[in-house]
């Protein structure tokens, strides 16, 4: 069980309420595809990856960008109950889609930078420690139920 | 493997950090030691509160290494073999804590690029910091 203080739930709140889904999620999992060129297996079925452009003008990646953060708004209004919250989720991608959750922290770290570049100075290092605490909580969620 | 093109942004991204080291490689320490308390144990003996002189201090040396390992990246090894041997037989560093600066590192360089840290920059920067974290962690075996 997570301990959660309210300052850093304030925190949390005040983050993701000025994180536009629809430009955060698609950047974030872009950066993933070029940063991390493995974590392409997974995307087969989204055409062209071949290149930076290519990956951030896909509007495959743009959609599935902002499936996932959207999904980071169940842990946001559920900071207490993080694990049971997203065991289907983890169930999917162990046996559906077969993810190595190790690419999950790499996705949390590029939702971070990407984060960090849109907040700029406002994204403090007590802010970055916060939502750090945050992703690693989901990221532990969604490896949770892999057996 | 860098390609050319990424090995001068990387150049490029330091040289314009060099003139700010202190700022830039203390933020990311502070980062560090913020979202990551274990690192703090390996700094006891300093004062690295926010804005502290050995924060500052060492802040600037690390800016400055990665700006001359980037000015020498094709003999990474030789030319940070001192920086090396340093953190394997003096300081004894566990290796995993160089990738946690190093992602404080990219996210205090997102936070002062903005939109310049583009997801090529960001690509060419994560690649070159692990080179240069696997020199440092080298002579531990």
């Amino acid at each position: 069980m997570v301990e959660w203080s309210d300052s850093e739930r304030k925190t949390i709140a005040s983050v993701w309420g000025k994180i536009n889904v629809g430009e955060i999620g698609p950047q974030s999992l872009a950066r993933l595809l070029i940063v991390y060129p493995w974590t392409q297996r997974y995307f087969g079925t989204f055409g062209d990856l071949s290149n930076a452009a290519a990956i951030q003008g896909n509007p495959k990646v743009a959609a599935h960008g902002k499936t996932v953060l959207n999904a980071l708004d169940k842990a946001v209004k559920n900071l207490d109950n993080i694990k049971a919250t997203y065991a289907q989720l983890s169930l999917l991608h162990f046996e559906k889609l077969n993810v190595d959750p190790g690419n999950f922290k790499l996705l949390a770290n590029c939702l971070t930078i990407v984060a960090a570049t849109a907040f700029g100075p406002a994204f403090t290092p007590a802010v970055q420690a916060t939502w750090q605490k945050l992703l690693s909580v989901v990221v532990s969620a969604l490896s949770s139920r892999y057996y | 493997m860098l390609s050319n093109t990424e090995k001068e942004l990387i150049v490029q991204i330091w040289d314009t950090m060099i003139p700010v080291a202190e700022d830039i490689g203390s933020e990311a320490l502070l980062r560090m030691f913020t979202t990551f308390p274990k690192t703090k144990t390996y700094f006891s003996h300093l004062d690295i509160s926010p804005n502290s002189d050995h924060l500052r201090c060492h802040g600037k040396k690390i800016v400055q290494a990665l700006a001359e390992g980037a000015r020498n990246i094709s003999t990474l090894a030789t030319t940070l073999a001192p920086l090396s041997r340093f953190h394997a037989y003096l300081l004894r560093i566990h290796p995993t804590n160089f990738k946690l600066l190093n992602h404080c590192i990219l996210v205090t360089l997102a936070c002062h690029m903005g939109d310049n840290f583009t997801p090529v920059a960001h690509a060419a920067i994560d690649k070159f910091l692990s080179a240069f974290s696997a020199v440092l962690a080298e002579k531990f075996r």
